[in-house]
């Protein structure tokens, strides 16, 4: 089962500040932790929304663009993991060892195409595909 | 005294997963420490079991101890040091050699001062001993998984679809062979490491082939056995860095996972290489083993091994965006490679697929025909399948349904042979019969 692993900004990553040594040498060493016990396969960090932006929709799927930085702090994204583990208290006890001082992790299973039910239709699953298929080819490239 | 209010029955049922996942978690380093100091691993794991029972008596109470594998090694090193006390006063009763005491008293102490040191090389030697070739095959696998792994003994009967109750015979001769043969718990050295570590890649690809391509049963894939196979490897890649055949064969692993999606139809049926929907194959999967291949290639002190070839063609698979794009010829190289190093009538099939599709089909049929007196492949269905297809592809259609229909009576997996049949049903009516 895999799982993203979301850490929740804090009012010092939406400075920007950057982390202590002690702390990047304890991150470091939780990384490795993770990846010498298999369970990690994706991972990185996010710059402060200063640097971001939003585009949000209307009902008539208008789009308007804001700009960052953004006010509600703890419901922002700083980074992410991805675990591969064979269950979710698997997966919350590898993030419980995530060596942070204040700070929230959310804990979230990659969703699967059977929970989309029929609306999700097979021809739409395709274009989602054909879609991944191009952004993959890309990044290769 | 007040007791506490009994946990709920789904709290106790999620408090039982809470201690299976930190079990998996911790399992190998504890049973790794204690069998360095007691010198047999059936003894640690069953101190190791003792401090499990501890944790699921102990935690729905007190809840899950901030640091749970300390907590759990803290308990089996009590226990060790009781049996180690037990055994030490039953030697007091029978043995009067006061000189012979007084070390053994200096032995207690060694190991309370032991199982307190973290010692890199205890999951790997726990490796080794699991995989040690005085056991057999089935053996190596049931004490890898229970040991390294931390899967409970009924979690790998499920797997293997055998009972329960032979499984967990399998493991207790297991650990008495290991203590008979006085199997130390030791790095292997030398020429001997190269055989040893053959052994244990051998015996992860077994449990990942197991799950990939289901040999019994109704079920063609059983991805979690797939799973803990890989998470074995990325183990093991990470305790032996600088070997090129363990990243060669995680990165064969991740490769072929990738395709485990693609590989099953909407019906449960088995969908071929060259039907897949290339769009369902995992790209974080492949991502990781083309990435797992790149290192077998810098390790690799001169040509390549058989996991790092099979993984370089699983990767001209994986690049492919089409079966017609696929680099083909690239595939027939590394097919040539691998019978060089390991000549199979099985790779020289293998390579005739590969030729048939970079050279024409009657170029494959060349190859396949030698193969038609090797005794080794009288009843290896995927013999009279190749053989099928290619015949399809020249336009012997009569000849395709006889060889699809052979293939089917041969296969021992019942949706291969539902596909295989159809394959045959596709070829039209039987001999002499208009097929149109």
């Amino acid at each position: 089962m895999r799982f993203m692993v979301i850490v929740k900004a804090t009012e010092d990553s939406e400075k920007g500040a950057m982390p202590s040594q002690d702390m990047l040498e304890a991150m470091g060493a939780y990384n490795e932790e993770l990846v010498k016990a298999g369970v990690m396969l994706d991972g990185d960090g996010l710059r402060p929304s200063s640097y971001g932006a939003r585009v949000r929709f209307d009902d008539e799927g208008n789009a308007s663009v804001i700009d960052g930085p953004f006010a509600e702090t703890k419901e922002l994204v700083s980074g992410y993991w991805v675990f591969e583990v064979s269950s979710k208290e698997e997966a919350v006890e590898w993030a419980r060892r995530a060596p942070f001082r204040g700070g929230e992790l959310e804990i979230r299973p990659f969703s699967v195409p059977e929970d989309f039910g029929e609306a999700f239709t097979p021809e739409l699953q395709e274009k989602e595909n054909e879609l991944r298929d191009t952004l993959t080819a890309q990044r290769e490239a | 005294m007040s007791t506490p209010p009994a946990p709920t029955a789904s709290a106790t049922a999620d408090l039982h997963r809470v201690v299976d996942a930190v079990w998996r978690m911790e399992s190998a380093r504890i049973v790794g420490a204690l069998t360095r100091v007691t010198g047999d691993v059936g003894q640690a794991e069953e101190l190791a079991q003792d401090a499990l029972v501890a944790a699921l008596e102990q935690w729905p109470e007190s809840g899950v101890p901030a640091k749970p594998g300390a907590w759990l090694m803290a308990i089996a090193k009590h226990r060790a040091i009781d049996s180690f006390r037990r055994s030490q006063n039953l030697q007091r009763k029978t043995v009067e050699l006061g000189r012979e005491l007084v070390q053994q008293e200096g032995v207690e102490e060694d190991w309370a001062a032991a199982l307190d040191e973290v010692v890199e090389d205890d999951v790997l030697r726990l490796v080794f001993i699991s995989c040690h070739p005085v056991l057999s095959r089935e053996a190596r696998v049931a004490m890898t998984l229970r040991l390294v792994g931390g899967l409970a003994t009924d979690e790998i009967a499920r797997a293997f679809l055998v009972p329960e109750k032979t499984l967990a015979q399998r493991i207790v001769r297991a650990k008495r062979t290991l203590t008979a043969a006085r199997v130390p718990f030791e790095m292997p050295t030398g020429a001997d490491f190269g055989a040893r570590l053959s052994s244990v890649l051998e015996v992860l690809y077994l449990v990942f082939n197991e799950g990939y391509a289901a040999t019994a049963g109704e079920d063609l894939t059983r991805p979690a056995l797939c799973q803990e196979a890989m998470r074995l490897g990325r183990i093991l890649a990470g305790l032996v860095p600088e070997e090129s055949e363990v990243h060669g064969l995680l990165a064969l692993m991740e490769l072929q996972a990738s395709r485990l999606a693609a590989r099953i139809g909407p019906d449960g049926e088995s969908v071929l290489l060259a039907d897949q929907d290339r769009s369902r194959w995992d790209r974080v999967l492949v991502n990781h083993g083309l990435a797992a291949l790149d290192r077998a290639r810098e390790t690799a002190a001169g040509a390549l091994g058989p996991y790092a070839l099979q993984a370089g063609i699983a990767a001209c698979h994986a690049r492919a965006r089409s079966v017609e794009e696929t680099d083909w010829a690239g595939i027939a190289g590394h097919y040539e490679a691998l019978a060089a190093l390991n000549p199979s009538p099985v790779i020289e099939l293998n390579r005739a697929v590969a030729v048939s599709r970079a050279y024409g089909p009657a170029a494959g049929l060349e190859l396949v025909d030698r193969l038609l007196d090797v005794p080794a492949l009288s009843s290896y269905h995927l013999l009279p399948a190749v053989r099928g297809d290619l015949l399809v592809s020249l336009g012997r259609d009569d000849e395709a349904r006889a060889e699809f229909e052979r293939a089917a009576g041969l296969t021992r997996n019942e949706r291969e042979r539902a596909l295989l049949l159809g394959r045959a049903a596709d070829c039209g009516g039987p001999a002499g019969l208009p097929t149109d």
